[in-house]
């Protein structure tokens, strides 16, 4: 019997989970839609990887989330380590490629850059403020354009002369992208132009002042866009290595940092039969007005979250009691 | 004829200082209600939508303190669009319809306008007691830094969760109720015993992380969702130079103050900054020489000297390998960004520092 490490990844818009047994093998993985669902995304996950599993000598010792859904299904998991997608990227991708020195990702909401020397993250950058230039903006501009957000690249790659987009800023880029379309510039050429905006806008804002060294690797749901890793390899100049499972890399991160970890305990897939119910509430102990989000497992108070001091937790505690 | 009711904005915990400076020039304080984000909702209501936030958090505590009856708001200025903004939050309160007195103590770095602006503050004081007023005020506030520096550095070790915050909950208390130097002399001296005394986990030679930026964003943990005391959590000594009183120093010696900076931010910055952009140079620079794991750097979206002083941070990070986390804060008030940089940037530092342990 091999111990394994169950590692789940909730993004905003995908939810990816693998088991990585104690000698490195990835004796299962899955990868579905969350759906602004979080919970649910985890239960389907759940139930095609304890399919994988069910055949192996493996058993699930510890478990680790992350994503931006880390502390709900972490608390729904009873997971031993809640950690942060930059660091399990991190960790995810030095297993797989030791020799990393920069590792770009961007996402449906957000996009980062992972500096490496000798096998330690040395710096990191992440988009503030505002979500220009990730995936969302490109599968909105995608509909706009009526193409199938999957046969992007396709297009970009049909062009010969990319038109120039501001990339600045979503909504410059949009009335830029509005204007082009109608003195009429073929899509192709529009659709080229609108991801070489988005590496310069990367390049510039996220990659800024940054030592961007080969071997590069990208990730995220925009590393799927070949039109989006053919600019990045021109404006870089160097080759950038796509993973054929880099979408898992946040999941196998952090059931390798489950792994480190040294904590285990009991972890059964039954867990998808209870049942979870996510509540909100506005706090009102002060003017804050927190919002408290709050969850329950088969009506029991579990865990909550997003109050600034300890009344809004107490609070949607003795709620839910009553409830 | 109402009673004169003196308010100022808030930042951090200074407003204890700032409520013993009026009550000692002899006028009656309003301290303006606590932080909320209700201020802020009002603030940015009545804000031009781009200018730089501690404006809008400002204008916040003025309404606020203005409905609840104050008539005389205090108000300073700095090296930047903070100089304007006693005049335009003046401007916008009177379009709102409020009547009160502004007083801009900065509009010159004068003693005899200082003077002149206390006066305005209470009618009729001394120059004497205006000394004194000022003298105590200030005295109170460097309890508040002293206190709060010791904080920083050994809260994120503390053995029993919360020990500090009960140690300076009660000299917050007290350093209120203080009316005399020794008292507060006293009192700085045995909240700093009891803080040493206090049990600690902390290693040889922990984590060390210099936060440098803009000084409202800096000083106000609203505003800055904690960043000190989230880093500290992480198992970080956190160290800040800038405060209140070093700003008063500063502001009167401003020539050899800046001459000295650009001596220390030599040869990354040849003209000063602005503001406080000089310093967030002159000081990464210098940590970065003595060791330090890594710098935050903070500023209000938009701060014009922090953003001058960000690409050369970025140089120094990308030349030196010396890791630089960079927030920009404006009226969002989601927590959970923040929270992932600074957990994601705390993992890093460790990490490093066990590489180079291991090497």
């Amino acid at each position: 019997m091999r111990k394994g490490y169950l590692g789940v990844d909730i993004g905003s818009i995908s939810t990816k989970a693998v088991v990585v047994a104690e000698d490195g093998d990835i004796v299962a993985s899955a990868y579905l839609w969350t759906e602004g669902n979080p919970i649910g995304a985890v239960k389907r996950v759940l139930s095609e990887i304890e399919g994988q599993v069910a055949g192996t000598d493996v058993r699930v010792v510890a478990v680790g989330t992350t994503g931006s859904a880390r502390e709900l299904i972490g608390s729904v998991l009873g997971a031993q380590v809640v950690k942060n997608e930059i660091t399990a990227h991190a960790m995810g991708t030095l297993s797989m490629h030791p020799d990393v020195r920069t590792i770009f990702e961007i996402g449906g909401q957000d996009s980062k850059i992972i500096v490496l020397r000798d096998g330690v993250p040395v710096d990191y950058a992440m988009n503030t403020l505002c979500a220009a230039g990730t995936g969302s903006f490109l599968s909105s501009q995608a509909r706009r354009l009526g193409i199938p957000v999957e046969e992007f690249g396709d297009y970009a790659l049909r062009s010969t002369r990319p038109t120039k987009i501001a990339g600045r800023c979503t909504v410059f880029a949009e009335s830029d992208l509005v204007h082009k379309a109608q003195i009429g510039y073929a899509i192709e050429d529009i659709v080229a132009g609108l991801c070489n905006a988005i590496v310069n806008n990367y390049l510039n804002n996220v990659g800024k002042g940054k030592e961007i060294e080969p071997p590069i690797v990208f990730q995220g749901g925009v590393s799927k866009n070949v039109g989006v890793v053919e600019a990045f390899k021109r404006l870089t100049g160097h080759d950038v290595i796509v993973d054929e499972v880099g979408h898992l890399m946040g999941a196998v991160g952090i059931a390798l940092l489950a792994k480190s970890s040294g904590l285990e305990g009991d972890f059964d897939f039954a867990v998808r039969e209870f049942e979870f119910q996510t509540m909100g509430d506005e706090c009102g102990g002060c003017a804050n007005n927190c919002e408290v989000v709050y969850v329950l497992r088969d009506g029991e108070f579990l865990d909550g979250w997003g109050a600034r001091c300890g009344t809004g937790i107490e609070r949607a505690r003795t709620a839910s009691a009553g409830r | 004829m109402s009673e004169r009711l003196v308010t100022f904005p808030h930042m951090g915990e200074y407003w204890i200082a700032f409520e013993t400076l009026v009550l000692e020039l002899g006028a009656t304080p309003l301290v303006p209600p606590r932080m909320t984000k209700h201020t802020l909702e009002v603030g940015a209501r009545h804000s031009p939508e781009f200018v730089c936030v501690p404006f809008k958090y400002n204008l916040g505590n003025f309404i606020e303190a203005l409905d609840a009856g104050a008539s005389v708001i205090g108000q300073a200025g700095g090296g930047c669009r903070f100089g304007y903004y006693a005049e335009v939050q003046e401007a916008i309160l009177r379009d709102l319809g409020y009547e009160f007195e502004m007083v801009n103590l900065t509009s010159s770095w004068s003693v005899g306008e200082f003077i002149a602006d206390f006066k305005r503050i209470a009618p009729g004081v001394s120059t004497l007691r205006i000394a004194r007023a000022f003298a105590i005020a200030y005295r109170k506030a460097k309890a508040l830094e002293a206190v709060d520096d010791r904080v920083r550095k050994n809260v994120g070790f503390e053995s029993e969760r919360g020990a500090h915050d009960r140690v300076v909950g009660r000299f917050h208390r007290e350093l209120r109720a203080a009316g005399a130097f020794r008292d507060v002399a006293r009192l700085e001296e045995r909240t700093l015993a009891e803080l040493a005394a206090l049990p600690l986990a902390k290693p040889e030679r922990p984590l060390r992380v210099g936060v440098v930026g803009e000084l409202y964003i800096l000083m106000e943990p609203f505003a800055n969702h904690s960043i000190e005391r989230r880093l500290a959590e992480h198992g970080v000594e956190v160290h800040r130079f800038v405060t209140l009183t070093k700003l008063i120093e500063h502001g009167i010696r401003h020539r050899p103050h800046v001459r000295a900076l650009l001596g220390e931010a030599d040869p990354w910055v040849k003209y000063h900054l602005g503001a406080d952009g000089t310093e967030s140079v002159a000081m990464t620079w210098k940590l970065m020489q003595e060791g330090f794991d890594g710098m935050a750097h903070l500023k209000p979206f938009g701060c014009m000297p922090e953003v001058s002083a960000m690409s050369v941070l970025q140089r120094i990070s990308r030349e030196h390998t010396f890791p630089v986390l960079f927030v920009s804060y404006d009226a969002q008030t989601a927590e959970t960004g923040i929270r992932t940089r600074i957990e994601a940037f705390a993992d890093m530092l460790v990490m490093r520092a066990r590489g180079r342990n291991s090497a």
